[in-house]
Order: C-alpha cells, then sequence, then structure tokens
C-alpha cells in the first residue's frame, strides 16, 4: 500500500505545483495588461533576452541548415530530387527546427540566468525589500521578461530561419551544386503564409513558456545557494520538456 | 503603535515563536536583545506582514496587518522603514539608485530634489562619494550603511533596525547609533532596534525585551534589564559584554 500512498502524495503535489504556477501566470498577465508598465525595465530585458542571444542563434541557425542542406542532398539523391532541397530545408526549419531551437537555445542562455536572478533576489531578501517599499515585484521583475519574451522569440526564430536557409544554401548549392535559383525558386511555390505563420505562433508562445518557467522556478526558489541552483536546473528542465510537449500539441493542432 | 499579540510561528514544525506578546509606544524606541536564532528577524518580519503568524496578531495603530490587502498595506509599509540584516540592497543598481528607488517609484519628488535628499542621506552615514559603487564593490559595512539609508530616505514613522551595526568597525557602529539616537530627537519615530551592541543600545533604548526560547523573556527598561536577578538576563548581558556593562 505504501507505493499508493507515495504515488498519491506525489501525484497532489504535482497538481499543487501546478495550480501554484497557473496562478503565476494568471497573476503576469493581469500585471501585464494593467498600468503602470516599466518600459525601461521591458527595453533592458529585451536586450537581455534578444539581442544578447543573436551570436548563439546565429551559429546554431548556421550549422542546423547546413546539416539539414547535407542530409536533406543524400536523401533527396536517392529519389533524385535534389531540386525539392530549397522547400525541404525550408520547410523544415520554419515550422520546427527555428522556433523549437531558438527556443531551447534562449533557455540555456537566457532562462537559466533569468532563474538565478531572480532566485538570487529571493534569497538575498530583495524581493522582499521591494515588496516594503509597496513595489510590486511582478511588474518590475517579471512582467518586463515575460513582454521581452514574447517580442525577442519570434524575432530571434526569424533570424535563425534566414541563417539556417542560407547555411542549407551554402552546402547544398555552393559545395553539392544545387542551382541557386531552384533551391530558392522551388522554397518560393512550396513555403506558403501559413507555414510561417505555424512558425511565429509557435515561437510566440514558446517566449511565454520560456518566460513563465523560468520566472516562476526562481521566484519560488528555495533558500541558499543550493535553493538557486536547484530551481536553475528544475528551470532549464521544465521548460525544455514543455516546449518539446507543447510544440507537438501546437502541431497538431495547427494541421 | 505596534501591539503584538501571542504570535505563534513554526518552520517544517520547529517552533521558533511561542506566544510572543509586546508592544511599543509611539516615539519610543524598543530594543530587541536575544541569542542567535532565537526569532529576532522573523519577529520583525511578523511586524511588516512580510512572514504571517500560524497563530496571533500584530497590529499598527490598531489595524491588524494580517488581514490588510493592497492599498491599505502599502499604505502602512510606507510609513515603515525596514533595515534588513544582511542589507537587501538591489544588486543590480548603484547605492545612488538603491537609495533613491523608493524615492522615484514611490513619490513624486523631483529629480533634482531626490539628488538633494539621497546625498544628504549618504553624507550623513559617512558614504559621500560611493554613489556610483555597485553592492557587489563595498565592504559588509558599506552595504549596511547603504540600506541604512534607503531605509530613512522616506522619512519613516516607524524605523525596524535588524542590527544595524553588526559587522561595522566600532568607531562607525557608534556613529550609526548616534545618529539613530539624533534623527530620533529630530523626527521622533518609533523604532525597534535589534543588536548585539548592548552597551550602547541601552543608552538610546528607553525599554529592552529579551527573547529567549521563543518568548519574551523579560520587558523593562534597560536599568531593570542590568539589575535584574533572572540568571538568564545575567547570563546573556555578561556573555555578551563579558560582565564589563555599565551605563553612562
Ligand atoms: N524563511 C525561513 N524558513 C525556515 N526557517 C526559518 C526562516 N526564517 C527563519 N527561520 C528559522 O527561524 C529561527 C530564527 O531565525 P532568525 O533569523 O529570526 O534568528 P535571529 O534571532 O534573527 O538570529 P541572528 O541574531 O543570528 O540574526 C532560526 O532557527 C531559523 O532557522
Ligand atoms: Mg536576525
Amino acid at each position: 500500500m505504501t507505493w499508493v500512498k507515495k504515488l498519491g502524495g506525489i501525484t497532489l503535489y504535482g497538481l499543487q505545483g501546478m495550480g501554484r504556477m497557473g496562478l503565476f501566470l494568471a497573476h503576469t498577465f493581469f500585471c501585464a495588461v494593467t498600468p503602470p508598465l516599466k518600459f525601461s525595465w521591458i527595453i533592458k530585458q529585451i536586450w537581455f533576452i534578444g539581442y544578447q542571444s543573436t551570436l548563439v542563434i546565429i551559429l546554431t541557425g548556421a550549422f542546423s541548415g547546413m546539416v539539414l542542406g547535407l542530409q536533406g542532398f543524400h536523401t533527396l539523391n536517392r529519389f533524385g530530387s535534389t531540386a525539392l532541397l530549397g522547400p525541404m530545408v525550408a520547410l523544415s526549419l520554419i515550422k520546427e527546427l527555428g522556433p523549437v531551437l531558438s527556443a531551447l537555445m534562449v533557455t540555456g542562455r537566457a532562462g537559466s540566468a533569468m532563474t538565478a536572478e531572480i532566485g538570487i533576489m529571493r534569497t538575498t531578501e530583495q524581493i522582499d525589500a521591494m515588496e516594503l517599499m509597496g513595489i510590486n515585484p511582478f511588474r518590475y521583475l517579471i512582467v518586463p521578461k515575460l513582454i521581452a519574451g514574447i517580442i525577442a522569440l519570434p524575432l530571434l526564430t526569424a533570424i535563425f530561419d534566414v541563417v539556417g536557409i542560407f547555411g542549407g544554401y551554402f552546402v547544398g548549392g555552393k559545395l553539392l551544386g544545387v542551382g541557386e535559383g531552384t533551391y530558392f525558386g522551388e522554397m518560393a511555390n512550396y513555403v506558403k503564409i501559413k507555414d510561417v505563420l505555424e512558425g511565429i505562433y509557435k515561437s510566440l508562445s514558446f517566449g511565454v513558456i520560456i518566460t513563465w518557467v523560468c520566472c516562476y522556478k526562481g521566484y519560488s526558489s528555495g533558500f541558499g545557494a543550493e535553493g538557486v541552483s536547484k530551481a536553475t536546473t528544475q528551470a532549464v528542465v521544465l521548460s525544455s520538456v514543455l516546449i518539446l510537449s507543447w510544440d507537438y500539441i501546437m502541431t497538431s493542432l495547427l494541421f | 503603535m505596534i501591539r503584538i499579540e501571542n504570535i505563534y510561528k513554526s518552520f517544517n514544525g520547529f517552533e521558533v515563536l511561542k506566544g510572543i506578546s509586546f508592544q511599543v509606544e509611539k516615539g519610543e524606541i524598543l530594543a530587541l536583545i536575544g541569542g542567535s536564532g532565537n526569532g529576532k528577524s522573523v519577529i520583525l518580519k511578523h511586524i511588516v506582514g512580510l512572514m504571517k503568524p500560524d497563530q496571533g496578531h500584530v497590529f499598527i495603530d490598531g489595524k491588524d496587518i494580517g488581514l490588510l490587502k493592497g492599498n491599505d498595506l502599502e499604505e502602512i509599509r510606507g510609513r515603515i522603514g525596514f533595515l534588513f540584516q544582511n542589507g537587501a540592497l538591489f544588486t543590480s543598481f548603484t547605492v545612488y539608485d538603491n537609495v533613491a528607488f523608493p524615492l522615484r517609484e514611490k513619490t513624486k519628488t523631483s529629480e533634482k530634489e531626490i539628488r538633494e535628499r539621497v546625498l544628504k542621506e549618504l553624507d550623513q552615514v559617512g558614504l559621500a562619494g560611493a554613489e556610483n559603487k555597485y553592492p557587489a564593490e563595498l565592504s559588509g559595512g558599506m552595504i549596511k550603511r547603504t540600506a541604512f539609508a534607503r531605509a530613512l530616505v522616506i522619512k519613516p514613522e516607524v524605523m525596524l533596525f535588524d542590527e544595524p551595526t553588526t559587522g561595522l568597525d566600532p568607531i562607525i557602529a557608534h556613529t550609526i547609533l548616534d545618529l539613530i539616537k539624533s534623527l530620533h530627537e529630530h523626527l521622533g519615530f518609533t523604532a525597534i532596534i535589534v543588536s548585539h551592541e548592548l552597551s550602547r543600545v541601552f543608552q538610546i533604548a528607553h525599554r529592552v525585551a529579551m527573547l529567549h526560547e521563543g518568548r519574551i523573556w523579560t520587558v523593562g527598561t534597560p536599568e531593570e534589564i542590568l539589575s535584574s536577578k533572572d540568571p538568564v538576563v545575567r547570563q546573556f548581558i555578561s556573555g555578551v559584554t563579558g560582565g564589563s556593562l555599565k551605563l553612562y
């Protein structure tokens, strides 16, 4: 019987956590749509989440595109349809790899830092100090990150896609000999606006997931360095798992 | 002004406060003393509502702080200055911005007047010239003094000092306590000071409350505490001061 008890305990604990996370998100959205919005704090976060992630995004985008070009070329070559390399690379990137890989990179680069920052502010009582000054920590710390995430993720994803498509062209076109006109021309024929929108919707929702999970984990982190490091690990793992599973749900919903 | 009624608080089954009651009158300075880990910081956090008692109530001006929400809570907190034991400075702000923050965000003070007030407070705590430093570049004592300036800049009616002098060198520690005394004479705030610096604190406090084993062991004027025959009080006072504590 003990394992039934344990299972029940774990389930309840999990449900409780989910409830708290849900409330956290609801409260953040509420603060985001009611004034005052702290614009300078939002700009700073866009700079941190967005601008500072561009190098990583360009690098991963380039290599993802290149490997797609390479794999795609050899696969399509078996069917004698290397002409379709362009659309294949573009569709994989725009619909799937761009949003997902960008989100995973941003989780690792900015999400973990967010959790650590908020967690440290929690254990060093900076959040308490804010509250005592009558300053709502959600408005200053969480909302700017959420908004910045929603703005930055689609832009980063767009950069990822574009760099990836050119990476694919570099390998497929320059090295393996698919013509420039074929590569980009076929792309224009096959990639529809619906596909682009799918990628944008995904990256928008990933922006919410990353900032939500990472801020929540930091905000509710345990005390001391140990509490913060645990929260950071959990944030990265949970955020990555949610990104991948939400990606599946979105893909099945959008078709 | 502040009335604490029978509060109980445990953390993970460990009971820290076991029925604490005391009062602080308007304009009074109460020193809260007691061994490390006895729950002094926990009591201060209950007064401002950062922690909620498992049982009991905290009243400020007759209002139960545990029941206040939103604007009412904000209004009361706006009248209280709180010096955190470890400073709780915003690490991403400079010293200047830390002290200016409550004025900027919660008042309509002009940037020019903010500058005057912030520089005056910093000068008062001996930090003139350090305004562009970040907390990571400060010594422990400088952090404490910045936090002190930040708590004072809003001109609070109630000041809660959690160990304002621990970790400072004796000269600065005395300056800070003298500063509290002279500010109190000018502004007439109500204060609770948690401190181990007994000799000095006994000179500025009107009453002393000693916390022991989760209860208020004794409350009395500094003279009463010093002449107490209670072995626990005697041991604590002589333990902290080597038995040499005298008033005046
Ligand atoms: N947030 C918390 N979670 C769990 N336990 C806590 C928490 N805050 C305080 N405690 C516990 O409450 C007890 C009292 O802590 P408190 O910080 O009030 O002591 P103190 O009297 O201020 O000591 P010191 O003089 O060292 O500052 C300690 O045993 C501490 O472990
Ligand atoms: Mg303490």
